[in-house]
Formats: C-alpha cells, sequence, structure tokens
C-alpha cells in the first residue's frame, strides 16, 4: 500500500514539477477550440449547437497526445523495470500510474471545459452538462488509452500508431459523452440515460484497462 | 490428433500440404454451385438484379467477424497456451478479415448508390463494419511496427481480445448514436421474411465463402511459417559470416 501511495506521489510530482507538461494538454485543449470558429465560422448558434462535440473531440485529442507521457518516460529511464520486478501487483501498479495521470491531465481538462464553453457560446447549463460528462469519461479515455500506452511501449516511435490503436476504442465514451451533454442541453432524451451508460463504460475500462496493459507490458517487455 | 499435435511447423506443413488441394477443389466447387443459383435467383420486385450483390455483401459481413473470432481465439492461444502456431493463425487471418470487411463495404456502398443514391450513409451497420475495418487495421499496424515476431505476436494478441471485447459495445453504441440522430425508417430492409429462392442460394454462398477463408488461411499460415524459416536461415547465415 505504502508502494503505490509512493508510486502515486512521485507521478503527481512528476507531472508538475518541470517538464512533466501537465498543463500541455489544456493548452492544446484551448488551441484546438480556438480554431474551430476559423474551419466552421463564427456563427454563435451554430457554435452553440456544436459546441458539446467540439468540446469533447478538444478532449479526447488532447488526452490522447498526452499518453505517450504515461508510461513511456518510465521505460526511458528504467524505472517502469523497476515496476515490472516490484512486489506490487502489475494491475495495480499500472492503475495507480493512470489515475495519477489523470488527476494531471485529463481533471485539467475538465476544470477548464466551462470556460471554453464561454468562447462557444455555451449557456451556463450547457457548459456544466458538459463538464460534468467530461467527468465522468475523462478517465475512461485515460484507462482504454493506457492498454494503447502499454503495447506501444517497446517501440521507438509509437505516437502515431497510439492514436491509431486507441482512437477506435474510444467511440464508444464519445457517442455517449456527447449523447447525453445534447440530452442535457435540448435533448428529447433524459440525460440519465446515456449518461448512466458512459458512466458504466468508464467503470469497464478501470477493469479491463489495467488488467490488459499488465499482460502487455508483461509479454512486451520480458 | 489433438491440437497440440498440430504445435510441431513440420507436421502441420506435411498435412495442410495434403488437406489444402481438397480444400481449394471445395471452394471452387461451393462457388461453382453458388453462383449458378445466384444467377437463376429471382430478381427482387422492387430492387432488381441488384439484388444479387446481397449474394457476395452478406457472406463477407459474415467472415470479416468470423475472422476476427478465429484470431481471439488464437490470441487466447498466444497468451494462456503459448501455442507456436497461434501467432502464425493470428497473423494470418488478420489481412484475410481486413479484405473480406473491405468488400463488403465496397459492394455495400455499390448497392447503396442505385437503392438509396448515395454511396455512403452513417447509418449503424454501415459504421460498425468501417470502425471493425479500421481495428483490423490497426492489429495490422501493430504487427508490422515491431520487428520480433514473438513480440509482435503477443502486443497483437493483447490489442486482438481488447477488440473482441470492445467490438460489441462499440456494436451498442453505434446502434444507439443512430437511432438517436435519425430514425430507422429508409435504410431497414424491413421485418420481411427472405424468400426461400433467395435464402438456398445466400447459404450455399456463405459456405464458399468460409471454404475460401480457411482455404486462404491456411495458405498464408503455410505461407507465415515459411517466411519464418526463412529469416532465421538468413540470420543463422548472417550471425556465420560474422564468426563466432
Amino acid at each position: 500500500m505504502t508502494a503505490l501511495c509512493a508510486l502515486f506521489v512521485r507521478d503527481l510530482r512528476l507531472a508538475v514539477r518541470v517538464g512533466g507538461g501537465a498543463l500541455i494538454g489544456v493548452l492544446f485543449f484551448l488551441v484546438v477550440v480556438t480554431l474551430m470558429p476559423f474551419a466552421i465560422g463564427p456563427d454563435l448558434g451554430l457554435l452553440a449547437r456544436m459546441g458539446p462535440a467540439i468540446l469533447w473531440l478538444g478532449a479526447l485529442l488532447a488526452s490522447l497526445l498526452a499518453l505517450d507521457r504515461l508510461l513511456a518516460t518510465d521505460h526511458e529511464d528504467g524505472s517502469l523495470d523497476l515496476i515490472l520486478t516490484a512486489r506490487v501487483p502489475l494491475e495495480l501498479a499500472v492503475a495507480v500510474k493512470a489515475l495519477a495521470h489523470w488527476l494531471t491531465t485529463g481533471l485539467p481538462l475538465v476544470l477548464s471545459s466551462p470556460l471554453l464553453g464561454l468562447l462557444l457560446n455555451l449557456e451556463a447549463k450547457a457548459s456544466g452538462a458538459v463538464a460534468l460528462t467530461l467527468l465522468a469519461g475523462t478517465p475512461a479515455l485515460t484507462f482504454i488509452g493506457l492498454i494503447g500506452a502499454a503495447l506501444t511501449v517497446p517501440l521507438r516511435r509509437g505516437g502515431l500508431l497510439l492514436a491509431i490503436l486507441v482512437l477506435p476504442l474510444t467511440i464508444p465514451v464519445l457517442i455517449f459523452g456527447v449523447a447525453a451533454s445534447n440530452a442535457a442541453i435540448a435533448g428529447p432524451v433524459p440525460f440519465g440515460a446515456p449518461f448512466g451508460i458512459l458512466c458504466a463504460l468508464t467503470l469497464i475500462s478501470l477493469v479491463i484497462g489495467p488488467i490488459a496493459a499488465a499482460v502487455a507490458l508483461r509479454q512486451g517487455l520480458e | 490428433m489433438s491440437l497440440i499435435d498440430l504445435a510441431n511447423p513440420s507436421r502441420f506443413l506435411a498435412l495442410t500440404a495434403r488437406v489444402l488441394p481438397w480444400l481449394a477443389a471445395a471452394t471452387v466447387l461451393a462457388f461453382a454451385i453458388g453462383i449458378t443459383e445466384v444467377y437463376f435467383a429471382p430478381d427482387d420486385y422492387q430492387q432488381g438484379a441488384t439484388v444479387k450483390i446481397m449474394f457476395i455483401h452478406v457472406p463477407a459481413a459474415w467472415l470479416g467477424v468470423f475472422a476476427w473470432i478465429v484470431m481471439s481465439a488464437a490470441a487466447l492461444g498466444t497468451l494462456v497456451w503459448r501455442h507456436p502456431l497461434a501467432d502464425v493463425a493470428a497473423k494470418a487471418a488478420a489481412p484475410i478479415g481486413a479484405a473480406f470487411t473491405l468488400m463488403c463495404l465496397v459492394t455495400g456502398s455499390l448497392w447503396g448508390r442505385p437503392m438509396w443514391g448515395t454511396y455512403w450513409v452513417w447509418d449503424a451497420r454501415l459504421t460498425s463494419v468501417l470502425v471493425l475495418f479500421l481495428m483490423y487495421l490497426g492489429v495490422i499496424a501493430l504487427w508490422r511496427t515491431m520487428d520480433d515476431p514473438a513480440q509482435a505476436a503477443r502486443a497483437a494478441a493483447v490489442l486482438t481480445l481488447v477488440g473482441a471485447i470492445n467490438i460489441p459495445i462499440i456494436k451498442f453504441s453505434v446502434d444507439w448514436w443512430n437511432t438517436l440522430h435519425q430514425p430507422a425508417s429508409v435504410l431497414r430492409l424491413g421485418g420481411s421474411t427472405i424468400h426461400p429462392a433467395i435464402l438456398a442460394p445466400l447459404i450455399v454462398m456463405a459456405v464458399a465463402f468460409t471454404l475460401l477463408f480457411v482455404a486462404l488461411h491456411v495458405a498464408a499460415m503455410r505461407n507465415e511459417i515459411m517466411r519464418r524459416r526463412v529469416r532465421t536461415l538468413m540470420m543463422l547465415q548472417a550471425g556465420a559470416r560474422m564468426g563466432p
């Protein structure tokens, strides 16, 4: 337990200190959202209608970009080998790493989304709905991404492959995240149905992600 | 004769060398019967002759899914039992499955052009097949980025199994997504039962396609085993040239 706590604190510290790049994801999120009106035009009504989708896509891409830091830096400096040989179950160790990663990359995206919602002419209720769905959905993105990160750790340039492997698996999260946001804003569908499925997807990925990632790491680095 | 007896690649090669010609002959025969039956099958009263695309489209879709099931079984063989031929089977199945999935997509859009007036719609079924195709390409890409076949096999096995869990979830979400956006009215074939005159050739074609898959898969496995032998021989040769 103390080992897991130590790992957790270490990952948090590494992420927020120089070179950790915890807030780069938020910056990327801001840039993506800023680019959108240039592509689709400054029509505020249209932006408000597409707002949840834009925010979700931006958050998805931002969390994807951060994924190659999740395990690759530990692989480079050798600490991943120590984690592999440690007495702590590897599944728990990678789960803790993913949790710390989500706190430093996923949570800032959630917190910044209401602010970016203002840029997209979203009402307060709509911004709240998007932030809530992001809070429920971004852990799934991190834990699904964990599998891809573990698979591509042995590769020197795994970044692009990581995106190709992970993005199709995130389709359900994207569908239900955007659907729940739209349901809260306008939709005839009650908010609870898609939001409940989104939470279920997150819970499934919390289980499958660490197990699959641990198998991939054991097999890949032996 | 059990599955473990096939673990010896030489025995597998010897066995399949005897079986493969018969398999190929059976495939040709099944296709001959199937295509003849399709030729004499009646046209649909609404769709006309384009209904015959279905005899290729539906078996291709079925095999696109079937190939992933074969890959998942092989992935279990790789990770759990370390069966030496399982990773060969998984690697050989991926491009064949991708080809069948692509065939399903292409025939579907060729049918959609005269029927729906467009090559592509974001219908739930089309979209899930497209995602399946993307996942095949992801697995193939993973196979091709690692130069050590054993390591690539284990990574691809993990991805295949994760995909096997996720494909039903993706299918469910895409169905949900589409019914939310547009009511399923245009694109449904309706609850109409298929007429026996069309069902019979469809079953024969499905059998023919399955035989084709098995034959292609066995042949691809043989090629992969030989490719690995060539690779090993070349590495030994290079090692001998370098000196001890």
